[in-house]
């Protein structure tokens, strides 16, 4: 699934092994209800591991593979719970149905928004990208009536999965809504793979390597970067309307810019450059902000120090690194 | 017909008169070299013919059609492809990707999400022919790069070759290269305008490769042609060797 796009810069493709990587990665994410009670963990974590590393994956088509900042995706990821959120409260209980209207909200909107801003390079996109992530913010924390305000979208709960011959409960039966969010993660994901290692996605690579070459290769290279940025707003909030079906509840810090940064953090600890890196780093911060937050109130400093100590000694981030021993 | 006609081109920044007043036309399958000091306007002039800024006045045809206002993708899109004084590529992807990317853009695949049987095995023989046109085989899965400078200009030059160009612009081909990748990339410039018969533009400031490539040469000196001519006629013009050769001796 990795395929090409995803090799390891300095590390050789031979040397890598795709399909045993492959073949770790969904055999711990297949068996996580047999394994992680068993290490003190219970299976919700595992649903956030899932979404946070789907947000941090979608936000990576943008960073690692278009080299593109951004630096408000929590916007969409926002934008998604609210819109799976408010459908199941005001318009009907169905699960695939509120996740389409996520889709939709923080797609459309996203896509608005890019043409606006496909222009703009560097900060400059980094910083209107922040700037449209408040606003979104500041809409949801203001509209009481219609958002909940401050206190966040509540009243509302995933519904079952009807499948015509037999109906699965993913509302009271932890391990099978974790199954749900697997599923929905492998096709999400596996759309990402396709994407990426398709002519399409090579193009979006020329971008990130050298954009003035891919221009002068007659790349349109606005048109391509917005494409990216609102395939990657797609996905983003794909994984917004799943947090909103995790916890059954939709808050504005879900729209912060602090959550902007947190995605950030996954992708950079984990390895940008790396397919799965963001999900290896979203693993490591849902892990450690659980851990560390049983402690303290500080966690978010100790976060900072593991994040500020991987980008010194692993600057490929952590996927990166075993990568490139595997490699060397 | 003229594969490349400038016509009275002239750019200004400011003040300051980079390209001023020029003049040139450029026939089918020529190889024609532009040499001057520095800070003639070789690049401005470069920048120009392939779109990177309009000219302040003049007019530019290129095989029989009006560019001079047209963006670098509708250039790109007529058939002219360039290289840069700083290499430009893709340093984190190895050869054959660089290449890769090249043929699936001048195949209108940019947007496809998908190549049929048939698409892949065309792209990828593509491919290949353009390794071996530029000697590249041997070094087709390395990443670019790490790989030296006179390797990394053929790769540059391999994936402008991937437009099918019918006119090649190359800034400064040899530019920072010793004597070895010197001769290496003169080879294979001389074999696309011998064998493949591409319209070359090239600037130069290697003295040697010049006069043993070009059919014609244009000196430009302080934005102006100074003058036009056969490597010969330009090696005896006093104008010449009193503006560049006799400074640069």
């Amino acid at each position: 699934m990795s395929g090409a796009t995803t090799a390891a810069p300095g590390s050789r493709r031979m040397a890598e092994r795709p399909w045993l990587q492959l073949l770790i990665i969904w055999a711990v994410l297949l068996t996580v209800p047999l394994w992680l009670p068993l290490v003190g963990g219970y299976t919700a974590l595992a649903g956030r591991v899932l979404v946070l590393g789907l947000a941090a994956m979608s936000f990576n088509i943008l960073l690692g593979f278009t080299g593109v900042m951004s630096f408000g995706h929590a916007a969409y990821f926002g934008l998604g719970a609210y819109g799976a959120g408010l459908t199941l409260k005001f318009l009907a209980a169905s699960t695939p149905l509120a996740m389409l209207m996520g889709v939709l909200l923080g797609g459309v909107l996203g896509a608005l928004f890019g043409l606006l801003i496909v222009r703009r390079r560097g900060v400059y996109f980094a910083m209107v990208t922040v700037a449209f992530g408040q606003v979104a913010f500041y809409v949801a924390y203001s509209w009481n009536d219609f958002t909940g305000g401050y206190d966040g979208l509540r009243g509302f709960n995933r519904a079952p999965l009807h499948l015509g011959v037999t109906t699965i409960d993913i509302v009271n039966n932890g391990t099978a809504f974790y199954y749900f969010l697997l599923f929905v993660f492998a096709v999400a994901v596996g759309l990402q793979a396709l994407l990426l290692a398709s002519p399409f996605g090579r193009t979006l690579l020329a971008i990130r390597e050298n954009e003035r070459r891919a221009r002068f290769l007659g790349i349109p290279i606005e048109r391509h970067i917005w494409l990216s940025f609102t395939i990657s707003c797609c996905f983003t909030a794909l994984a917004g309307s799943l947090y909103a079906l995790l916890n059954n509840f939709a808050d504005p810090m879900g729209l912060h810019y602090s959550l902007s940064g947190e995605i950030v953090i996954m992708t950079v600890m984990g390895g940008m450059r790396a397919f799965w890196g963001p999900l290896l780093g979203a693993a490591v911060f849902v892990v450690l902000q659980d851990y560390i937050s049983s402690m303290t109130v500080n966690w978010m400093s100790f976060i900072g120090l593991i994040f500020v100590l991987v980008v010194l000694f692993f600057p490929r981030g952590l996927l990166g690194m075993l990568q490139r021993r595997e490699g060397a | 017909m003229n594969m490349l006609e400038v016509t009275g081109v002239s750019k200004h920044f400011g003040s300051l008169r980079a390209v001023d007043d020029v003049t040139l036309t450029v026939a089918p399958g020529e190889l024609r070299a532009i040499i001057g000091p520095n800070g003639a306007g070789k690049t401005t002039f470069f920048n120009l013919i392939s779109g990177f800024f309009p000219p302040t006045t003049g007019e530019i045809v290129f095989d029989g059609e009006v560019i001079t206002q047209l963006p670098v993708a509708a250039r790109v899109a007529r058939g002219m492809a360039r290289t840069f004084q700083i290499t430009e590529i893709f340093p984190e992807l190895t050869v054959r990707e660089n290449i890769r990317i090249g043929v699936e853009s001048a195949s209108g695949l940019r947007l496809a999400l998908w190549r049929s049987r048939a698409e892949a095995a065309r792209v990828e023989a593509a491919i290949d022919e353009m390794l071996t046109l530029t000697g590249l085989t041997a070094q087709a899965d390395r990443l670019v790069g790490e790989m030296s400078h006179g390797d990394q200009r053929a790769a540059e030059i391999a994936t402008a070759l991937t437009l099918k160009p019918r006119l090649l612009l190359l800034d400064e081909p040899t530019a920072g290269m010793g004597e070895h990748e010197t001769y290496q990339i003169a080879g294979l410039i001389r074999r696309l305008h011998k064998n493949s018969n591409y319209t070359i533009v090239l600037i130069e400031h290697d003295m040697r490769v010049v006069f043993n490539l070009a059919d014609r040469i244009c000196v430009l000196d302080q934005g102006k042609l100074l003058a036009d001519g056969t490597p010969k006629e330009i090696a005896d013009d006093p104008r010449v060797q009193a503006a560049y050769l006799g400074q640069a001796e």
